[in-house]
């Protein structure tokens, strides 16, 4: 009896439909949110991730309406989260169905926001998105999608956002998101061991065994993933299976 | 079956009354005295803090209406920190009393483990639970707090382990708790809640 390791897809949505592309870029449609939510809700998900990556501000109507269309699918949670700038634009979102609240950029511009969400919502509704990316001889904080630098050490965010109160950290390499060549271990190890909160790694799975090095290697206490699932390209029964036997502690569906 | 959802302001409250919905119970949402009065079932969701939900039950003037209830053998059920609320105290808000249904004091889960406790756990059984009743004892629950009842207790009726053990389910007479969510649990989660309302019918 412990904690399974989680297994979490992502739909990266334009507000009304998931969209995929390559670090951030060249966006193509890749379906209907709704129906995948319910395909992945009975396949065994752990959990689900919904991000609006236009969060433009006439579309957030939209995005609300995606929220409660794909909430209505679950008996899993539901993480939601891109152009959350504020405790009122949380508490839409929330509203509408989604358990936790992802943040990134609004919060390196103003982390404040972190503190807010958890006293407002509880740590455990407090997802800390970070895009990292290696720089020389650290790993630095990108904002808008991972397009725009910044000065700051991912390590040492991460750690400020926990004590700020965030109860989660979802944690993309900006490096190897859409290459499908594997986790980037070093910086997901660097981080998981650096924050007494569970950590997220999402950026670069394709193959079960990213997921198991992930986990094993690079500390994980959760792996996200996106496109690989949408294409059918992973079954996550199969994934999960492929984990177990290799000793990794899973949610099997009984 | 009418349902008594407690609305105090959390924000699992849709997700419980959906999963309710689902199942065939009619629910009802209330932060008003007199509907826990008159109530047949009542169920306590809960996320976030405890002392907000402690101190939302006290500005709507709805902790003595529910203490009556419930020793009055009203069918109840309170998730995640709706169980924590039972207990005498929680170290989340010491300077709040609990509602005292059951005796002892919530703790923070210890520190040599990434907190929050966040995921799928499985329980141990302690002894016979009708919540529990036909869900395999293997099957795993979505959790997400930091802090949790004593795992002693003749109340307790199932465990869980992250750090420490602690009270996962607890049952007694018409009272059940649990902290996990079965809102979230998928379809484990789905029968627990079905099982509850075949209890409180």
């Amino acid at each position: 009896m412990s904690l399974a390791h989680r297994i979490i897809p992502c739909l990266d949505t334009d507000g009304s439909r998931v969209v995929k592309g390559v670090h951030f870029e060249g966006l193509r449609d890749a379906g209907d949110p709704v129906e995948l939510a319910a395909r992945y809700n009975s396949e065994g998900a752990d959990e689900l991730v919904v991000l609006d990556i236009a969060a433009a501000r006439d579309n957030r109507p939209t995005f609300l309406e995606t929220i409660r269309r794909v909430a209505a699918q679950l008996s899993i949670p539901l993480a939601a989260g891109g152009g959350i700038r504020s405790l009122e634009d949380a508490r839409a979102v929330v509203r509408a169905g989604a358990d936790k609240i992802t943040v990134n950029t609004a919060a390196v511009e103003r982390p404040e926001l972190i503190g807010d969400l958890s006293r407002e919502f509880g740590a455990q509704a407090v997802v800390l998105a970070i895009d990292a990316k290696r720089e020389n001889n650290f790993w630095q904080v990108r904002v808008r999608g991972g397009r725009a630098a910044t000065t700051w050490d991912a390590q040492d965010w991460a750690r400020r956002g926990v004590e700020l109160g965030a109860g989660e950290i979802l944690l993309t390499s900006v490096d190897r998101d859409g290459t499908q060549s594997g986790f980037d271990l070093p910086l997901t190890a660097a981080i998981s061991r650096a924050v007494s909160v569970p950590v997220i790694a999402s950026g670069g799975a394709k193959l079960p065994q990213h997921f198991l090095e992930v986990f094993t290697e690079g500390a994980a206490d959760a792996a996200l993933a996106a496109s690989i699932f949408h294409d059918q390209v992973q079954s996550i029964r199969a994934l999960k299976s492929f984990l177990q036997s290799n000793g990794v502690e899973v949610r099997l569906p009984c | 079956m009418i349902v008594t959802l407690i609305d105090y302001g959390a924000g699992n409250v849709t997700s419980v009354a959906r999963a309710l919905r689902r199942l065939g119970a009619e629910v009802r949402t209330t932060n008003q005295p007199e509907e826990i009065t008159t109530a047949g079932c009542l169920i306590l969701p809960g996320v976030g803090h405890c002392a907000a939900l402690l101190g939302s039950l006290d500005a709507h003037g709805l902790r003595h209406p529910l203490v009556t209830a419930l020793s009055r053998g009203t069918p109840f059920l309170g998730i995640c920190l709706g169980l924590q609320a039972l207990y005498q105290s929680s170290a989340e808000a010491p300077e709040m009393s609990g509602l005292g249904i059951l005796g002892g004091h919530v703790d923070h889960l210890p520190q040599n483990v990434k907190l929050p406790h966040m995921g799928w756990n499985q329980l141990r059984a302690v002894r016979s639970s009708h919540l529990l009743e036909g869900i395999p004892p293997a099957a795993y629950f979505y959790f997400a707090h930091s802090y949790a009842a004593p795992a002693g207790g003749p109340a307790t009726a199932a465990l869980c382990e992250h750090g420490c053990e602690f009270t996962a389910v607890l049952e007694t007479e018409r009272i059940f708790g649990v902290q996990f969510h079965p809102e979230k649990s998928g379809a484990p989660g789905a029968k627990l809640l079905e099982n509850f309302l075949r209890i409180a019918a």
